[in-house]
């Protein structure tokens, strides 16, 4: 029952932070200077019946709270618009390239947890040895590089010299082979930065607990060093390498957006991107709000997620 | 303090890349082999050379010349934006923290709907918002990390403010004005250092994603970001245009991490291992 309740409550908390995007989503479009029509014309110089046609028709000559109202009205029943650009509405649009950028998004994580911890806990067991220092080295290269620029020298060396990999797309959502072919440079570039920081973050948590007591009597009541690894040692170095995974996949969302630009792979960065280019205001706004959902989300399930790994947390306490 | 910024080697080698990449962006104009926007036509993409240190580029620019003039632009965008986001920050964490109750609820509301979107997604809207050009850059750079801010001054406030001395002050009729920038603020100076340090190298990631993408500084001015999206088209033939770039952002990003891990070590030997330098 408490368990119930800590939930709800999780899920109440975000409520106003979900209105709270819906008016940052609102307020793109009515902060930027100048008039919204004029700035949707762009160069062409319309003549004022047609700017006050196109106003009457977007809503845009009511009162700002009324077109607020309206807003949040029409938002929260699921309809987010039809797109400038292409007439379209804009969430099917925004539900027709989500499914690349969280197959990206994962592809990362995924990625950075299957290189970050093993190289970190190598570089425990090995302290100060060429191994670790090579390592280091690399997690902090992996820390400063742009995802953006990575994914070039990647595409230069697999791609363009080895043809290893294609240039760009993400391949036919059917078949499921040609997503991974597609897939793994762009996650590759990505997760770099994230497996840098999961490695780091492995080898001081581990180095931290092989000192502890209870891991110098396991190795003095004679279990093998493997044994202590794994089952005493890395099991309580995970908690807080959870935290920064869980952290990150909002983060990895984010970084999608450049990503795909290199790769020329469409997904919700690039139907943002193109949105700005284009001006096309109520397809950029849904993508917005649909990012910030996605954040939210991701956050408010691992943070329930988090609960069950380590009951030690109590949320009454932290609210 | 010398002594221990020599002592801790990967501090003292970020120290001295900065101090490089700021003598490089001061003195660009007498440094720079060649005029960084004279385009010949008839030079286009020549590998590294001798006339040529690191080539040139699709209009025959000199790469070297232009890398010269894009740390100016970098170490700008960087440390400005960072002032202004630490500055909103620490307004907003300062008067959260401190007045708590309702002002803190609002506030910290706010600052979690700003925190729905990672900075480089904030910043790329609000340049949608304001348009390209190197002023909006840094505002909108600036505002996507005063939100950081925020909720590290905040947390410090929290903890400085239960001190004895500040009850000392507020005892002997200290106004909240004097007890917020004489006796809180200054306790929270560590932390504001090393978070700076550390969102510059981010300030810089940022600014050189939004030009890669075409919305950060407008062309010619060179910049590391739009050099790189630039030798885009000639990754085939001529590689170097946008790789040369690419390692200037690394070396300037890891000089920046480098140099904020080792002050938070030498400055708040609580906040070590902390996950400040990894939060985005």
């Amino acid at each position: 029952m408490d368990e119930l309740e800590d939930i709800s409550r999780r899920v109440l908390v975000i409520i106003p932070t979900i209105l709270g995007a819906v008016t940052l989503a609102f307020l793109i479009i009515h902060a930027a200077p100048g008039d919204p029509i004029r700035t949707l014309m762009g160069d062409y110089d319309a003549p004022p019946e047609v700017v006050e046609r196109l106003k009457q028709q977007f809503g845009l000559d009511k009162p700002l709270y009324v077109q607020y109202v309206n807003y949040v009205a029409s938002v929260l029943s699921g309809d987010f618009g039809t797109s400038l650009r292409t007439g379209r509405e804009v969430l099917a649009e925004i539900l027709r390239v989500f499914p690349h950028t969280l197959f990206l998004a994962l592809g990362a994580v995924v990625l950075a947890i299957l290189i970050g911890i093993p190289l970190g806990m190598i570089s425990a067991v090995r302290n100060n040895t060429s191994f670790d220092h090579l390592s280091r080295i690399v997690a902090l290269l992996g820390i400063s590089m742009p995802s953006f620029w990575l994914a070039l020298v990647l595409l230069l060396f697999l791609s363009v010299y080895a043809g290893w990999f294609p240039l760009v797309g993400a391949g036919e959502l059917e078949n499921p082979l040609s997503i991974l072919h597609h897939l793994f440079l762009p996650a590759l570039a990505l997760a770099a930065r994230d497996a840098a920081a999961i490695s780091r973050l492995t080898r001081s948590g581990l180095l931290e607990i092989l000192r502890q007591d209870y891991i110098v009597t396991a190795r003095a009541k004679g279990l093998a060093e493997k044994i202590v690894i794994y089952k005493h040692a890395l099991r309580n170095a995970l908690i807080p390498i959870v935290t920064v995974i869980s952290l990150d996949l909002g983060y990895t969302l984010g970084g999608t957006v450049v990503i795909e630009a290199v790769f020329s792979r469409p997904g919700l960065g690039s139907l943002i991107i193109q949105s700005i280019y284009s001006r096309d205001y109520p397809q950029l706004q849904g993508a917005i709000m649909f990012f910030a959902f996605c954040f939210l989300l991701v956050n408010m399930t691992t943070d329930i997620i988090y609960k069950f790994i380590d009951p030690r947390i109590d949320y009454k306490r932290a609210l | 303090m010398l002594r221990q910024i020599t002592d801790n080697k990967a501090m003292l080698v970020g120290c001295i890349l900065i101090f490089i990449f700021t003598a490089t962006a001061i003195f660009s104009a007498w440094l720079s082999p060649f005029d960084p926007f004279a385009q010949n036509i008839r030079f286009r993409l020549k590998p590294p050379g001798e006339t040529y240190w690191l080539g040139t580029d699709g209009y025959g620019r000199d790469i070297l010349s232009r890398i010269i003039w894009g740390a100016r632009i970098s170490l700008t965008v960087g440390v400005v934006a960072v002032s202004i986001g630490a500055t909103l920050g620490i307004l907003m964490g300062l008067v959260s923290g401190f007045f708590g109750g309702s002002v803190d609820n609002l506030l910290m509301r706010i600052i979690d709907v700003l925190l729905v979107l990672p900075t480089v997604l904030l910043a790329l809207v609000i340049v949608a918002m304001l348009g390209p050009g190197i002023f909006n850059l840094m505002v909108a750079v600036g505002i996507s990390n005063a939100p950081r801010f925020a909720r590290v001054i905040r947390a410090e406030v929290l903890a400085v403010k239960k001190m004895v001395f500040v009850d000392a002050a507020s005892a002997l009729g200290a106004s909240y004005m004097r007890l917020m920038s004489r006796h809180i603020l200054p306790n929270t100076l560590a932390s504001i250092l090393v978070l700076s340090t550390l969102r510059v190298a981010q300030a810089i990631t940022t600014e050189a994603s939004l030009s890669f993408l075409g919305l950060g500084v407008a062309p010619p001015t060179p910049t590391w970001g739009s050099m790189i999206s630039d030798g885009r088209i000639y990754l085939r033939t001529s590689p170097w245009v946008a790789i040369v770039p690419g390692v200037m952002i690394m070396l300037i990003v890891m000089a920046f991490n480098l140099f904020g891990d080792g002050l938070r070590d030498l400055l708040d030997p609580k906040l070590r291992g902390s996950k400040a330098n990894l939060a985005r």
